[in-house]
């Protein structure tokens, strides 16, 4: 098992090389530089400025620069936030995202699978079509229509919570970012989980488990559920890295200072090293998920050993 | 063995009826002459099955609906696209003037700029399922045909991409290229291709062990025939299915770049574009995030439902 | 007959099928006394399997079912789902046909098993592993206190239906219903499995309900028989009366669908068509960056020839190579070793040299919903040959041929614009027959081109691969696990055993005086019956 660890992580080597490679050129390749967008420099401070971050080397140094820097671990600084260097933006902003998407992941799954498994048993029934109905719907309305809907209906009209901002992470704040952003989850999960439930209803050794005499719910319960799931986490690495990885939607609208909004701003900014940080970071971020679903998935299934 | 005139009289018939082929099976007078009746195509039992589905054929009509509304809409309404009306900023749905759906903060008429922007949005949705289409088809059913040492390289290539955060790729993709609609077409078929290829070589590698593949090779058949006569009518369903999934993915994506401010340009609209613009005005005007919403959802929900549709009339384990 | 265990009174069983309901069983009636053993035989559709679980209650909701299932005199149709519960797995057991399938894949098999005896016998802990150890013991899994912590996956087909039958018999049943228990697995593996439960039945003294398709096996095995067709019950009785007089006309057909006589030997001077030198074949397992890549050997070294208008039977178990040697034969797949067609080598031919050969070599396979691509009408599919190798005919004489081609194979040519899934399994092998003929071909592999049949529809398939063969002079090369079958068809057969040949001679040789320990054990698990007609 830990040798297999080992070699995954391995592996994942090359992958984040190429990931890092296509990054920085293609990012290279558009036009415009990191200082365009404010007013106008003069030429000498922009020169100084471009040979300061070593924007003056030809592309090939510069990409060699980088990847020296990136062993050691060194992001580089961030050309817009100049005060802050690349891994301290992160730093900062990940926990962040890590709590609203973690928080968000949970509630998907402790509502979605549930409601899922519910649907498969109750298939056909008055219970699946509102499930799935509602369920289609959670698909069909995007989360940037949502979350300002919430914001205003919970947070403005009812005042219930606050409508916006972060506060530290308290409690009231985490609610509707934390719900706006698990609602797709939860259908995608609990469509998943339906289909999967039923696959594995129709199966051989479920009909076995009940001319065993089990009761419905030992056969659910004991024989169902676990091998209904493997589907289902599979489809959750991914999701999980995108998830915590940030959201720029709920991010903008509830003003939270997580990561997401660094994808999309750094993008549109030229900002080399804040884009390629993320990218970075969020490569990492899928590669491990990938492992530890396929750790998870060895534990879950018997079938599957990583013996070398 | 009890006497038989014909060999096939006792065995039984799965799915449609045949004429009876009793004793005396019925002969063409002249057999070289076309007399022979049409069977069911499994395109034409798929289409039965959907007919039956009443929520995929109440959701293809409404989608049509959409559709139809959106091309002629435009036409018979008095207001143009860009058309500002003085008399009328931000007048919520009214009859007078004709502003059925209300007017933006600019006193456009909001039902015009739904239908135009429900235009872009679905030609962007069908044009870039396109190309996604081409990509992953002739990319999954490559990989799967030559298999072996390709089929890994290609599948890792595709593993890398998946690596990559979407969403950058896809502004990046944009930025890299300007702002252009075709621009956008093409830059989120370029991003969403991944999945369908994955399906495809799933279904290409699946096919090439059954037994009418190699039966074709047993012919003489050339691999072009084969790919084109046999792998792709074969891996079709899915693919349809796949497709019907991938348009409301990409209509979201769309709206959620426009959404972003990165999407069609003024004096363009999509719905992205008005949902945006329907949040900043939230409080004051709720039609403005409603309309296009509901427009945006409701051909999210018709798509999804018609996907769910074929996907149980094409899936041969439902037979 | 005396005090009755199980009685199926006028059982009938509808589906509510959305294309409108369905009637899978008619009336059915009989009953089982304790201790004894009823076979329902029937083909595929008679409604043998619905009448036995709807005993178990397991069929799904929108079945509906009228008339009473008395078990010791209780209508199992009437009583509560939770009554029925301590009747599952306690008074009545099932074991099913698809044993890879029918345990479940994450549990260890001592667990299935113990959740029996913590179900209906609170037995737990210690008492319940100890229980399950013997049951083990007892279906004749070896090394029960290793094999108790194993999961499914890492048994054989033969173990696996083992332990559902240990499971069946951990309730201590009065009733065990065996579902095709032995239809999936090799011969001889069914040939233990059926002495098993033979020894297990005189031990604990339980009735069995033995659901079949093969009437050879209900011979040696059951006191009384049902025959079932359509969904009702045509003839019933002791096993003895009915396979010695039987009544109606369909048992009396079922009796009679066994493969009879011989082929007559090709001239002896004719001359060697396709002839193989050790022929060998290998899969990569896995291929390593460094190091050696691991291989898996199917085929391992195979000499063999075929002479003009011969019949060649290739006979084995499943794994043991011989329908990859059939496909390496004709150049279908990579292999190493000489193959010659009429003394030209052909093994160092590419596709494209291969292409003119094709014509001549055709092949029938298996599974007849699998060999014919489901897009395709089947005048499509059986002139794709022509198109290749004829390419100067134009539409309509492809189209009479196609015609001539199905009347051949006995089908109405009147049919050839429909598409396959509207045809029966026994049609569509005809169909793939036709697919071959058209081209004129002289060898034709024929890999187990009977086995996914009914055994009246087989018969009749054979009857025409016959008499195809005699008006064309064909020559085969016949690839069969089906002894019964090999023996009505073949001049010679080879004996294969993990890619080698173990044994080999003319069929009668071979099926009299079998040399190899194997060969015998495959003979006496096919229960061959001595050819009195």
């Amino acid at each position: 098992m830990l040798i297999y660890t080992l070699k995954r992580l391995l592996q994942a080597i090359p992958t984040l090389l190429i990931v890092i490679t296509i990054s920085f050129f293609l990012m290279r390749v558009a036009p415009g530089g990191p200082f365009d967008g404010e007013r106008q420099l003069p030429p000498e401070i922009e020169a100084n400025l471009m040979a300061a971050y070593h924007l003056d080397e030809p592309l090939p140094m510069q990409y060699l620069r980088y990847m020296g820097n990136l062993l050691q671990g060194d992001f580089g600084p961030s050309f817009k936030y100049k005060d802050f260097s690349v891994t301290e933006l992160i730093m900062q902003g990940f926990p962040v995202s890590l709590e609203i998407g973690g928080l968000a992941i949970l509630l998907a799954l402790l509502v979605g699978l549930p409601l899922g498994i519910a649907a498969a048993i109750k298939r056909n029934s008055t219970v699946d079509y509102v499930v799935m109905g509602t369920a289609l719907t959670g698909i069909a309305v995007p989360n940037f229509v949502l979350a300002p809907i919430f914001a205003l209906v919970f947070g403005v009209l009812l005042g219930w919570l606050p409508a916006g901002g972060w506060n530290g992470g308290a409690l009231p704040n985490l609610v509707l970012p934390v719900v706006a952003l698990s609602i797709q989850q939860i259908a995608y999960i609990a469509r998943m989980m339906r289909a999967s439930m039923i696959e594995v209803l129709g199966s051989h050794f479920i009909r076995t488990a009940r001319a065993k005499g089990l009761n419905e719910g030992e056969v659910i319960w004991r024989h169902a559920i676990r091998p209904a799931l493997l589907p289902v986490m599979s489809y959750l690495g991914p999701a999980i890295a995108g998830i915590i990885t940030g959201s720029v939607v709920i991010e903008q609208i509830f003003g939270i200072p997580g990561i997401g909004r660094y994808f999309v701003q750094g993008a549109l900014n030229r900002d080399y090293t804040l884009v390629m940080g993320t990218v970075v970071f969020y490569g990492v971020l899928i590669v491990l998920m990938n492992l530890i679903v396929d750790l998870l998935y060895s534990a879950l299934d018997p079938q599957i050993r990583y013996d070398d | 063995m009890t006497t038989e005139s014909t060999p096939y009289s006792g065995e039984q018939t799965h799915g449609a009826p045949l004429p009876a082929g009793g004793p005396n099976p019925p002969k063409a007078p002249d057999p070289a002459i076309e007399g022979a009746p049409a069977g069911e195509s499994l395109a034409k039992d798929a289409w039965r099955r959907l007919s039956q589905n009443r929520a995929a054929m109440l959701s293809l009509g409404l989608l049509i609906a959409i559709i139809v509304v959106c091309i002629v809409g435009p036409w018979l309404l008095p207001w143009g696209l860009a058309e500002v009306d003085w008399n009328a900023f931000g007048t919520g749905p009214t009859l007078e003037n004709a502003h059925y759906l209300g007017t933006d903060a600019n006193g456009r008429d909001l039902l015009t700029r739904v239908l135009y922007g429900g235009r872009v949005s679905l030609s962007v949705a069908l044009v870039a399922s396109f190309v996604s289409l081409v990509i992953g088809v002739l990319y999954g059913a490559i990989s799967g045909y030559l298999g072996g040492r390709v089929d890994n390289y290609m599948m890792r290539f595709v593993d890398i991409m998946y690596s990559l955060p979407f969403m950058f790729l896809v502004i990046l993709l944009m930025v890299v290229f300007g702002r252009n609609i075709f621009l956008i077409y093409a830059a989120i078929g370029a991003v969403e291709w991944l999945d369908m290829a994955r399906i495809v070589r799933g279904q290409t590698l699946a096919l090439k062990r059954r037994e009418f593949i190699e039966a074709a090779h047993a012919l003489g058949v050339r691999d072009t025939k084969i790919v084109t006569r046999h792998l792709i009518p074969n891996a079709i369903g899915p693919v349809i299915i796949y497709v019907t999934l991938t348009v409301p993915k990409v209509i979201l994506l769309e709206s959620f770049l426009s959404f972003l401010g990165l999407g069609v340009q003024e004096p363009l609209t999509s719905w992205g574009v008005l949902i945006s613009e329907g949040v900043d005005m939230m409080e004051s005007a709720p039609w403005m995030l409603l309309v296009p919403s509901i427009f945006l959802a409701l051909t999210l929900f018709c798509l999804n439902f018609l996907g769910d549709g074929l996907r149980d009339a094409l899936d041969p384990r439902t037979r | 007959m005396t005090q009755s265990l199980l009685e199926i009174d006028k059982l009938s069983v509808t589906f509510q099928l959305p294309n409108g309901p369905v009637t899978a069983v008619k009336d059915v009636s009989f009953s089982i006394a304790e201790g004894e053993t009823l076979a329902l035989v029937g083909e595929s559709g008679s409604g043998k399997s619905v009448t036995s679980t709807a005993a178990m209650r397991l069929l799904p909701e929108l079945a509906e079912t009228t008339g009473a299932i008395r078990f010791n005199g209780e209508n199992l149709l009437e009583v509560t789902p939770k009554r029925m519960r301590r009747v599952r797995g306690n008074d009545i057991s099932m074991i099913f046909q698809e044993p890879m399938t029918s345990l479940n894949p994450l549990h260890r098999i001592g667990r299935q098993i113990g959740e029996v005896l913590i179900r209906h016998k609170q037995l737990k802990g210690k008492a319940n592993r100890q229980r399950v150890l013997e049951l083990l013991n007892q279906v004749g899994i070896p090394e029960p206190e290793r094999r108790i912590d194993s999961y499914p996956y890492e048994l054989s087909g033969g173990q696996r239906q083992r332990v559902m039958i240990a499971m069946a018999l951990a309730g201590e049943p009065k009733l065990l219903i065996a579902d095709e228990p032995t239809t999936a697995l090799d011969v001889t593996v069914q040939a233990q499995i059926l002495e098993l439960l033979k020894s297990l039945q005189a031990k604990y003294g339980m009735a069995i309900l033995f659901i079949t398709h093969d009437l050879s096996i209900v011979r040696h095995f059951a006191d009384h028989v049902a025959v079932m067709r359509y969904g009702e019950v045509v003839e019933s009785g002791r096993t003895l009366d009915v396979f010695d007089n039987p009544q109606h006309d369909y048992t009396r057909m079922l009796l009679d669908a066994i493969p009879r006589g011989r082929k007559e030997p090709a001239p002896a001077d004719s001359p060697v068509l396709l002839s193989g030198q050790d022929v060998k074949v290998r899969f990569a397992l896995k291929k390593r960056l460094f190091g050696k890549n691991e291989y898996f050997e199917a085929v391992r070294g195979i000499d063999l020839s075929i002479r003009r208008g011969q019949t060649l039977g290739i006979v084995g178990e499943s794994g043991s190579g011989k329908s990859t040697l059939g496909r390496a034969l004709l150049r279908l797949l990579k292999s190493e070793g000489e193959i010659r067609f009429e003394e030209a080598d052909i093994s160092g031919l590419d596709k494209s040299g291969m292409r003119p050969l094709r014509s001549r070599l055709q092949v029938v396979f298996q599974d007849p919903f699998g060999s014919l691509s489901p897009r395709m009408t089947v005048g499509d599919i059986i002139s794709e040959g022509l198109k290749v190798h004829h390419p100067e005919l134009n539409r309509r004489q492809r189209e009479a041929e196609v015609i001539a081609a199905l009347e051949e194979v006995a089908l109405d040519p009147s049919m050839r614009n429909r598409y396959p899934h509207e045809f029966s399994g026994g049609q569509r092998q005809r169909i793939a027959i036709a697919r071959a003929l058209i081209l004129k071909p002289e060898l034709l592999l024929l890999d187990e081109p009977t086995s996914a049949l009914d055994r009246s529809v087989q018969v009749r398939v054979i009857d025409l691969l016959r008499d195809l063969q005699k008006k064309h002079g064909l020559t085969y090369l016949f690839i069969s696990h089906d002894l019964s079958v090999v023996r009505a068809l073949s001049d010679d057969v080879l004996v294969m055993k993990e890619g080698r040949v173990i044994e080999q001679g003319s069929t009668e040789m071979i099926f009299s005086q079998p040399k190899e320990a194997y060969t015998q054990a495959l003979l006496k698990a096919a229960f061959l019956e001595s050819e009195a007609a």
